[in-house]
């Protein structure tokens, strides 16, 4: 349905370019919860916004349904419908002088859609929300940090949207009230078909929720496949270290070092200044040389950057 | 005997809208080398908790109870002797404090000044301090001589403990030193502070809402809801008390097929300290709640091997028969 093709995205960075994103391939199927998950700074939400179309590619493309979107006029705006973005932390998406009512009818308001009343008491019930009329005249700090993200939803989901894409939808919430939110983004998937892409560093939101997980280092895609196969037998070693430092993990990979910079990325594999493997001298001379391909979109099979990784075979 | 000793601990801010019960009877004991951890969703007075045991709240606020540092009550202590303990018994490492390291000051000036203040080294030997405290932490020497914005989130949230570490403390009050970094990172600073508290015989009393990354690093959990205990034992056991339950539940382990798809969590909203619920605090979100929970507040009482939890569906005898 929505489709990134080696999308770049680069920006300019005291004088130096910024490779935030650094040529991606990611598909969204119809109906389908997609987690990308990696560390801060490793262009997570860059890349989120290019698919929305709100930054544009410097190369690649990114199409819906098939057709390459447009940056202009008409049919960027019916898009806009079809694709919502949901921010992390409630409070600073939501005006504070804007009651829940006029903080939903927002967008079906530019959109002209009739039955303006209607709409937003659906959005906010499907959003978990009821009665809708109870919340209408509220404002942001009067409610409770869990209801003002339902609330934030509830405005992506007054358009109608097919797709849903959530920036860490759940970072700054309680875990009692994550939960909850979770089981929300399923519910609108089952019962409406809704897709969405939740960009995370958490794993556990992604073994909760997501139907595929793709895991970014540093502008690219370095592993993707079902969130089975990707979280339970990772292939690539920054997955692998990823997984390790979870509570539940036997054995620790802790990684030194800092997230890399998007303006030196490093030749060959551009893990392996980090890379486990190549500090316990078990790298390949390749990792130090060898740049990896781009990783195509996957909606089957697995896929690894990696230079020592067994490649699962696609089933 | 405990290094620190609270005893029912209450904390209470005055405002304009009336009396805000933020900490309701707290008891808890830390013996010397043993880390605690405090859990409990935002609002249930776990920094407050923790402001109170170095009497570092605002004036509108109401302590009572008793906090005995070493013996001494800390409640009682004139303000110089506070100002010294604050340093050299107990330090803190404040809920967000990385971003309010002064962004003019280069870092080792900003570590060694407690040190300078309280006239515990001349410049040379804070000097020689830093540049030990900076290896203890894990950053290079010459990041002395960065400014804030020069490091990373996990960086200066390594600064904030060499700070907490520059005067030797026996108790460090950790509020929530990990939360707003990332996974790796997170993982780095808590390598960090169990090495640490290891080689130093530190006392630690951590907070944070994550319970996962409690257990990491903690001998011992506690669980706050609504400004009290309703939950105290060994980590390595399994709760009792349903809100510790639920707040366990909500974090997934990866693997387990019983999670995948079916995120958990809790229903209903935090409790408003203002108007709390009579009985047990907890009963309008408990999903197990009996008739009497509504009318019948419940204390802590003993929930197996060294644990106590305050829910009338725990007791000795059940604990046994299961
Ligand atoms: N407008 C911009 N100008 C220059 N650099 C930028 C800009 N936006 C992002 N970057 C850089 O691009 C890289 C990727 O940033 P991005 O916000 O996409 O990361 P992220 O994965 O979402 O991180 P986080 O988990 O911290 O939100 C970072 O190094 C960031 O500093
Ligand atoms: N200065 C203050 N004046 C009035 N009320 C306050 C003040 N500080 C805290 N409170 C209230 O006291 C209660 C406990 O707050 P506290 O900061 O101790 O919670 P916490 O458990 O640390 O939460 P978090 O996880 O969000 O940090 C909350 O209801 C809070 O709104
Ligand atoms: S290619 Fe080499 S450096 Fe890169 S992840 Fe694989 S083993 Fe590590
Ligand atoms: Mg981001
Ligand atoms: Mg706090």
């Amino acid at each position: 349905m929505l489709e990134a093709t080696e999308v770049a995205v680069e920006f300019a960075s005291r004088g130096r370019r910024a490779r935030a994103v650094d040529g991606v391939n990611l598909s969204i199927g119809a109906g389908e919860i997609v987690a990308l998950v990696g560390e801060s700074g490793c262009g997570k939400t860059t890349l989120a916004r290019t698919l929305l179309g709100l930054e544009r590619p410097t190369s690649g493309q990114v199409s819906y349904d098939g057709t390459p979107l447009s940056y202009t006029g008409r049919r960027l705006r019916a898009f806009r419908r079809q694709v919502q973005l949901v921010l992390q932390d409630p409070m600073g998406s939501l005006n504070p002088r804007q009651t829940v009512y006029e903080a939903v009818a927002e967008g079906p308001r530019i959109h002209g859609l009739p039955d303006e009343e209607e709409v937003v008491a659906s959005a906010l019930s499907r959003a978990g929300l009821r009665p809708p009329e109870r919340f209408f005249l509220r404002y942001p700090h009067e409610l409770s940090g869990g209801q003002r993200q339902r609330v934030v939803i509830a405005g992506a989901l007054a358009l109608s949207p097919k797709l849903l894409i959530a920036d860490e939808p759940v970072a700054s919430l309680d875990a009692s009230v994550r939960g909850e939110i979770l089981a929300l983004l399923l519910r609108l998937r089952d019962e409406l078909g809704l897709a969405a892409l939740v960009v995370t560093h958490d794993l556990g939101l992604a073994w909760n929720i997501a139907d595929r997980v793709a895991v970014m280092y540093l502008g690219r895609i370095v592993e993707s496949g079902s969130t089975e196969e990707v979280l339970t037998n990772p292939q690539h070693p920054y997955t692998q270290a990823l997984l390790s430092v979870l509570p539940e993990s036997p054995q620790r990979i802790v990684l030194s070092g800092e997230p890399p910079d998007p303006t030196r990325i490093p030749t060959g594999c551009r893990f392996h200044p980090r890379c486990q493997l190549v500090a316990a001298g078990k790298g390949a001379d390749a990792c130090h040389t060898t740049p990896l391909p781009v990783l195509p979109p996957t909606t089957t099979g697995s896929e690894v950057a990696c230079h020592l990784a067994q490649v699962p075979t696609p089933r | 005997m405990s290094l620190l000793e609270v005893d029912d601990l209450s904390v209470t801010y005055r405002i304009a809208a009336g009396d805000v019960p933020a900490v309701r009877g707290v008891s808890l004991s830390l013996d010397a080398g043993e880390a605690l951890g405090l859990a409990g969703e935002s609002g249930s007075g776990k920094s407050s908790v923790a402001m109170a045991l170095l009497r570092l709240l605002p004036r509108s606020a109401r302590l009572d109870g008793r906090v005995l540092l070493d013996g001494e009550d800390v409640l009682a202590m004139k303000w110089g002797r506070l100002r010294a303990v604050r340093w050299s018994a107990a330090s803190i490492v404040f809920q967000g404090a990385q971003h309010g390291l002064n962004p003019v000051q280069r870092i080792g000036d900003q570590i060694a000044e407690p040190l300078l203040v309280h006239r515990l080294a001349s410049g040379a030997q804070a000097s020689a301090r830093v540049r030990e405290l900076l290896e203890q932490v894990g950053l290079p020497t010459w990041r002395a001589r960065s400014y804030p914005h020069e490091l990373s989130g996990g960086q200066r949230q390594r600064v904030m403990i060499a700070m907490a570490l520059a005067c030797s403390p026996r108790l460090i009050i950790a509020d929530e030193p990990t939360t707003a970094l990332d996974l790796m990172v997170q993982a780095q600073v808590l390598t960090l502070i169990r090495r640490l508290i290891a080689e130093h015989d530190i006392s630690l009393l951590m907070i944070s809402h994550d319970l996962s990354v409690l257990a990491d690093v903690c001998d011992r959990l506690a669980v706050m809801y609504a400004g009290r205990l309703v939950e105290a034992g060994p980590s390595s056991g399994e709760f009792r008390h349903p809100y510790s339950q639920a707040l366990a539940a909500a974090f997934p382990t990866v693997g387990d097929p019983a999670s995948r798809l079916a995120p958990r969590g809790l229903a209903g909203d935090p409790p408003d300290p203002q108007q709390l619920p009579g009985g047990c605090a907890f009963h309008p979100r408990c999903p197990v709640a009996l008739e009497s929970c509504s009318s019948t507040p419940v204390d802590l009482r003993p929930a197996g091997e060294r644990r106590t939890a305050a829910c009338v569906l725990v007791g000795e005898d059940r604990a046994r028969g299961n």
